[in-house]
């Protein structure tokens, strides 16, 4: 911007200076990697929004109230995702129910109180490497375990457990991350002021660190919602009539219906797993909002 | 110290002047206080590398001791003997004994919560809970036992008075700790302090972060708080010391040099390094 008292020629703008060649050339290579860096985001997009268009355009003209109010059935005017959908729900509440309480306090017991041995540095790379296994493992293992040994056969609650050991590690993982965000300084204010280590964690420790264990529970609900091959592996039905109505009843999942209806010899019912997708995202945009809002309100306060 | 000897006297090597401590007690007033903390032949290691030797230190009731010293000399880990806040440390170990009112703090039985109620600690950097400033002064109160709202509110009231902070936040109680400025929030941390009605106040550099005005306060606020409390206080600040201690301890590299009257300290240090430290020649 020249002024009018300003001197025309500004050897710092643009083009006052002859620029030499190795100049160009880093500039050259800074728009570059700035495109580079847009592309790599753009390609997320683009490929994120086709699958969505694909989905919505499948399934949103079998969006109905049919679809919701509906059990599954073999003629596809008639096919609804109600007792699936009604599963799901069940086995997010349980899983939520389990990993959460029992995830925190593992990450409480690995960040507050283990001294730091060998044996814990054990426990961490395990847990650590226990995200990473496949989810069909543990549906292994739930069979085995839940259905089988525990004789809690095809039941909710024993899909729910399956699932819980999924997402244990992440939960473990997240708040633990949360936990080493808070100051050391406050623990040790805490400490200081003659409190225990426990009114510490619970008074000071925990409330600061709720907004980074809501993310990490997000997560985990999230995956639970999503997870269809454990399910298969533990037994779960898919042609439910019926909602479960006790932790012992038979249940279903919408990722197996979805699943079970993406693979199905009549075309149409592609389009109704489109729809059925429709809903678990619409549940799932629904959940983490929800979070995402409890997040805020406990953060608001906390700026270290 | 003969001044003949020595070429003119720049500013720069002079001690600072025991100036504007007229309330600082003298050796003799302090002989006659009981040691309210004392360290007998303390030794401190963090793992195999000992930060302190053979501490022997009465820190005397009602008085301002302040522990000067160059970055590193140990004067705040001694400080944080004396509370047991070492203790989370977990490769820390230490020899020797630190009594408070006679009584070992470090025996099997101690408990370090009614420790800590007894010796209250204000840090460097402030930090105050991310809560209300109600919730920052009622929560030593609150963990020990209290839930009295009004007792609560009266305890606050009467620390944040002590604490010089009261008329700038009693409108305001329940917003954000996080929203005072940084001399408040020293003074909020103060008056948190306060709050378990403790009888040895331990301050490590509370000033240091602060501005000239807040320090004042702080130092004002230090000055009127010794009647009630036995107050130990590190600092970088030699003019600081200066200011506000009754008693000096010098620390280099891990071991007390030099204890006494701070206004004979400063006028008359008996040990060379001391000498050599309070006019700026090194540290």
């Amino acid at each position: 911007m020249s002024t009018a008292a300003g001197k025309a020629d500004n050897p710092l703008e643009r083009g006052a200076l002859a620029e030499d060649a190795y100049m160009r050339r880093r500039k050259r290579i800074s728009s570059l990697f700035a495109w580079l860096c847009f592309a790599a985001t753009a390609s997320c997009l683009v490929v994120l929004v086709t699958l969505l268009g694909a989905i919505f355009y499948q399934g949103l003209p079998w969006l109905s109230t049919t679809l919701l109010t509906n059990n599954a059935s073999e003629s596809p005017e008639d096919a609804g995702i109600k007792a699936a959908l009604v599963g799901s729900l069940w086995l997010i509440a349980l899983t939520g129910l389990m990993a959460v309480p029992i995830g925190v306090g593992a990450a409480v017991y690995l960040e507050e109180y283990a001294p730091s041995t060998w044996w814990r540095k054990v426990i961490q790379l395990n847990i650590s490497n226990l995200a990473g296994v496949p989810s069909i493992v543990y549906g292994i293992l739930g069979l085995g375990l839940f259905v089988r040994t525990m004789g809690l056969g095809k039941s909710v609650l024993a899909g729910a457990l399956t699932l819980t050991l999924v997402v244990l590690p992440i939960v473990i993982l997240a708040t633990q991350e949360a936990l080493r965000a808070v100051p050391g300084t406050i623990r040790q204010a805490s400490f200081a002021l003659g409190a225990t280590r426990w009114q510490t964690i619970w008074r000071q420790v925990l409330p600061a660190a709720t907004p980074g264990i809501m993310t990490g529970v997000i997560l985990a609900i999230s995956r639970a919602l999503g997870e269809a091959a454990p399910l298969v592996a533990v037994g779960a039905a898919i042609d439910m009539t019926f909602l479960p109505m006790s932790l012992g009843d038979d249940y279903s999942g919408l990722p197996l219906l979805i699943f079970y209806w993406a693979g199905h010899a009549n075309p149409q019912f592609h389009q109704l797993a489109g729809a059925a997708i429709v809903v678990l995202l619409l549940v799932l945009i629904l959940m983490n909002s929800g979070a995402v809002l409890l997040r805020y309100r406990y953060g608001k306060n906390i700026k270290w | 110290m003969s001044t003949d000897a020595q070429p003119s006297a720049s500013p720069a090597i002079r001690p600072p002047a025991v100036v504007g401590n007229d309330g600082a007690r003298s050796a003799d007033e302090m002989a006659q206080s009981p040691a309210k903390v004392a360290a007998k032949g303390l030794d401190f290691f963090y793992g195999e590398s000992q930060a302190l030797f053979n501490i022997s230190l009465d820190v005397p009731e009602n008085c301002v001791t302040a522990f000067i010293g160059p970055s590193g000399c140990g004067k705040s880990t001694f400080l944080r003997c004396m509370n047991r806040m070492n203790d989370m440390i977990e490769t820390a170990r230490l020899n020797g004994e630190v009594l408070l009112d006679g009584h070992s703090i470090y025996g099997p039985k101690v408990d370090v919560v009614e420790l800590r109620k007894r010796v209250g600690m204000v840090f460097q950097k402030s930090n105050p809970f991310p809560k209300s400033i109600l919730e920052n002064v009622a929560y030593g109160p609150r963990v020990a036992g209290e839930r009295n709202k009004a007792k609560l509110y009266e305890i606050a009231e009467r620390c944040l008075t002590y604490a010089a902070l009261w008329d700038e936040v009693k409108d305001r109680l329940n917003d954000s700790a996080l929203a005072l400025s940084g001399g408040q929030q020293q003074r909020l941390c103060i008056a948190r302090a306060l709050a378990t009605d403790p009888q040895v106040l331990l301050m490590d550099e509370p000033a240091s972060a602060l501005d000239p005005a807040s320090t004042t306060r702080i130092e004002d606020l230090i000055g009127e708080l010794k009647d009630r409390y036995t107050i130990v206080i590190v600092t970088h600040n030699m003019q600081q010391a200066a200011r506000v201690s009754d008693q000096t301890a010098f620390f280099y590299q891990g071991r007390l040099i030099e204890a006494g009257a701070t206004r004979e300290l400063f006028t008359n240090p008996k040990e060379k390094q001391t000498e050599e430290y309070i006019t700026g020649r090194f540290g």
